[in-house]
């Protein structure tokens, strides 16, 4: 049993197709749509965990893309909650791109989203649990 | 021209006290010289926040209808202890919530403890209490499950064995090819990072390094609350080697502190997770230190600069003991975002907040100004550099039982 989650992005063409009961039927799928924004007379955005048996999940990817649905890796986001962090600085040996960092001078620590690679490190090593993910 | 802590009191009732923090008390020294400081400054303010793991509540829950004898207790699945009486509890800030897989798979997450349960109560928020009883005459209930909040509680106090160190060690990694992990954060290989956890010259005892005007009895900020010092600290080792300064240049001075939960606010008491060590609370303290004479106005202005800590290898020489310190490092140096180490290049993290430690420090000398806040007299000192206490190990001395059986 595996699970995938997928950015899906329907072209304009294909969203009056029932494209996702077909392919989770076709290859005896489970699914859960997180996030879904379809609207007539453009692009189409959903993203959806599949659950399955590794073949068939394989199967159903190529399957999408084939129909013309562009499949995209999820993007994960790292966030700070600002209510959390206490700006201690314990991230900021361990972010690799430096997007955590201390002001030397006011001793603030920074995140600079921009230079976020969502690598995640910075999560579990914040003592207030203050770094989270969002997609 | 010394002061005494009765005339700096008046001046405060009447607000003429000149207060400034242990940060602006540099400059000024700078300026003015130690004398002229000493005359024209009555308190100076200090502030520290960081991890505190020797911290805990105790807690009264109030009796249940039949009573009880909560002799197990839990709070949100946290164990708390219940060998006290009836409904009084003691829950410690690193017990970690039951089921937890800890670092049964390295590194452990420990979400959820002690000093989160502390979190949450401060916060207002409902806890889960769960208690079980073996049942006595006098307390037949066995069992009980229960929300409760902090203003259900009777008495809810922070008492807390050890707070506040005096100075610490700077933690790094000689592992060639792990990374570690430690109370002071992750270490990374190969002498990959340093980590430090020290306010430095705001931090409360190195503003006071002999303890002339902390003791028992002294009254403090403690998360967000007025609360007091009880007793030494444990592990009070006041006989450290101190510089030219007077400063401890290793962990040595502690303080026993004590603190109403219901006046305290969230934002200075904070759950703590450590990434493969354990659970804890991040605390804020500030101590306000009286300007008594040249000697309190020289003590207060102690810089980053004059304060050194030791670089202790903790892959191997903290855990097994093995070798002495790597060298030591001011906290001027530290603060400069890299060291120097065997002759590498090291970057460093701090673990305490020092934007936190200067908001207390602030937060202090508005709360003095304002008149809201009177200095103590140290009802005793706490011992000095000259009682000679030491910090011991502990001598073991197996089971002679347990050979013979063998």
């Amino acid at each position: 049993m595996a699970t995938r989650r997928v950015v899906l992005r329907f072209p304009q063409q294909l969203i009056d197709e029932p494209i996702i009961s077909t392919t989770i039927k076709t290859y005896d799928l489970d699914f859960n749509i997180l996030r879904a924004e379809i609207t007539p007379a453009s692009e189409g955005l959903m993203v959806i965990e599949f659950s399955g048996q590794d073949k068939p999940l394989n199967d159903a990817i190529r399957h999408l893309k084939k129909t013309g649905v562009k499949v995209e890796p999820i993007g994960l986001d790292v966030v700070r909650n600002e209510g959390r962090c206490t700006e201690c600085g314990a991230c900021i040996t361990i972010c690799p791109t430096a997007a955590l960092y201390i002001d030397l001078e006011s001793r603030h620590v920074y995140f600079d989203s921009e230079k976020c690679i969502a690598c995640e490190l910075c999560v579990p090593v914040c003592p207030s649990r203050a770094m989270e993910l969002t997609f | 021209m010394a002061k005494t802590v009765a005339e700096i009191n008046e001046k405060i009732r009447k607000g003429q006290a000149v207060v400034v923090t242990a940060e602006e008390m540099i400059d000024i020294v700078a300026e003015e010289g130690v004398r002229k400081a000493a005359k024209s400054v009555d308190v100076v303010t200090t502030g520290t926040f960081g991890p505190m793991c020797s911290s805990g509540a105790f807690l009264n829950f109030g009796h249940t209808k039949p009573r009880m004898k909560m002799s197990k207790v839990w709070l949100n699945d946290v164990p708390a202890y219940g060998g006290l009486a009836a409904v009084d509890c003691y829950i410690g800030v690193t017990e970690v919530a039951e089921g937890d897989p800890l670092n049964r798979s390295h590194p452990g997450e420990f979400r959820y403890g002690g000093g989160h349960v502390i979190e949450d109560l401060v916060a207002g928020k409902d806890v889960l209490l769960r208690a079980e009883g073996y049942g006595t005459d006098c307390y037949p209930r066995r069992e009980l499950e229960t929300w409760i909040k902090l203003e259900d509680c009777n008495q809810a106090f922070l008492c807390n064995p050890r707070n506040a160190y005096q100075n610490y060690n700077v933690a790094v990694n000689l592992s060639k090819d792990r990374d570690i992990y430690t109370y002071l954060g992750v270490l990374k290989r190969n002498l990959g990072s340093a980590s430090f956890c020290s306010a430095g010259q705001l931090s409360p005892l190195l503003n006071d390094p002999y303890y002339r005007t902390i003791g028992i009895g002294t009254r403090i900020f403690i998360g967000g609350a007025q609360g007091y010092i009880f007793w030494q600290g444990t592990q009070h080792a006041p006989g450290v080697a101190r510089n030219e300064h007077g400063v401890p240049t290793g962990g040595a001075g502690t303080i026993a502190t004590v603190g109403d939960l219901k006046a305290m606010d969230p934002r200075y008491v904070v759950g703590a997770s450590f990434y493969g060590y354990g659970c804890t609370l991040s605390l804020g303290i500030g101590i306000p230190i009286p300007v008594l004479d040249v000697d309190m106005a020289r003590f207060t202005a102690v810089r980053d600069e004059d304060i050194v800590a030791p670089i202790v290898d903790y892959s191997r020489g903290y855990p097994y003991f093995e070798g002495g310190p790597l060298g030591h490092v001011s906290y001027a140096e530290l603060k400069s975002g890299k060291i120097t180490v065997q002759g590498k290049e090291v970057p460093t993290t701090p673990i305490s907040s020092y934007v936190r430690a200067r908001e207390i420090a602030e937060n202090l000398k508005e709360q003095i100004k304002k008149g809201e806040f009177l200095l103590t007299e140290p009802l005793e000192r706490l011992p000095a550099p000259e009682s000679g206490l030491q910090f011991k190990m502990l001598k073991e001395r197996p089971l002679r039982r347990a050979k013979e059986v063998l």
